[in-house]
């Protein structure tokens, strides 16, 4: 006879098996996004309807390179581990697997794929 | 073993007899405002990175994105933020442990509802 508490059986089990490490990345990335978001949509705003050369030398400015980069960045990250909690609690098994590969590997894309092209255009 | 020992947890709410409320509403659609984003960042990206690659590129990416389709993605995208962030500000009021009780927290419901149509109207303005 094992005799354990219930807070000792439940301990190490969230519902996903981890749970507070999440949180407190979204936590953290939705203050960062909370002070990102607003301009980046108002820069993103001004840019668009631009012809090709004003769209060049908007995003080539310092101050809008780096805030597309870092709203990029921040959001993908965010979109990643939330897509995730919602995968979680509608999949199971390899569907929920193959689901959550997928949503990490578009965000890195996404990422990857918009970095490259401030890169391009910034320098 | 303590494992024997489980009890018969009753079902979570079924959707079908679950009569919706502000705050389930609120809820579900934080949900599909962040997660739907995907789509307008997508877009973004492609028109961006179509602006890296060269004028006729870019003139095939913006010519779907100041379409009519374009438009209609980024008006709501612009919506979705506006409530997803509104949403996301009430998170972070619960986390600190404020506004909690019903009262409270159906009228930070409506705040979320109503701001995110204000600040939509508000940008398309500002921009």
């Amino acid at each position: 006879m094992r005799y354990i508490t219930d807070r000792k059986r439940a301990n190490p089990k969230g519902a996903a098996h981890t749970g507070t490490e999440h949180h407190w990345f979204m936590m953290v990335s939705s203050v960062a996004l909370a002070f990102l978001i607003p301009a980046f949509v108002i820069a993103f705003g001004r840019a668009l309807g631009g012809s090709h050369e004003e769209v060049l030398a908007f995003f080539a400015r310092p101050f809008i390179a780096i805030l597309t980069g870092l709203t990029l960045v921040a959001s993908m990250r965010h979109f990643a581990k939330g897509a995730t909690t919602m995968i979680e609690d509608y999949a199971q098994g390899t569907t929920r697997k193959a689901l959550i590969i997928g949503a990490i590997s578009l965000s890195w894309a996404v990422t990857a794929t918009g970095l490259f092209a401030l890169a391009k255009i910034a320098l | 073993m303590a494992e024997s020992n489980r009890v018969i947890r009753p079902l979570s709410p079924h959707l079908q007899v679950y009569r919706p409320q502000l705050t389930s509403i609120t809820s579900i659609l934080t949900r599909i405002t962040g997660n739907g984003l995907i789509v307008g960042t997508v877009l973004f990206v492609w028109w961006l990175v179509a602006a890296a690659a060269g004028p006729e590129q870019f003139a095939t990416a913006d010519a779907v994105v100041t379409s009519w389709f374009g438009n209609i993605v980024l008006f709501l995208s612009l919506w979705a933020v506006a409530y997803h962030y509104l949403a996301g500000l009430r998170h972070l009021i619960w986390d600190s442990g404020h506004g909690l009780d019903i009262p409270t927290a159906e009228k930070l419901g409506w705040g979320v509802v109503i701001g995110s149509v204000v600040l939509t109207v508000l940008t398309l303005i500002v921009i």
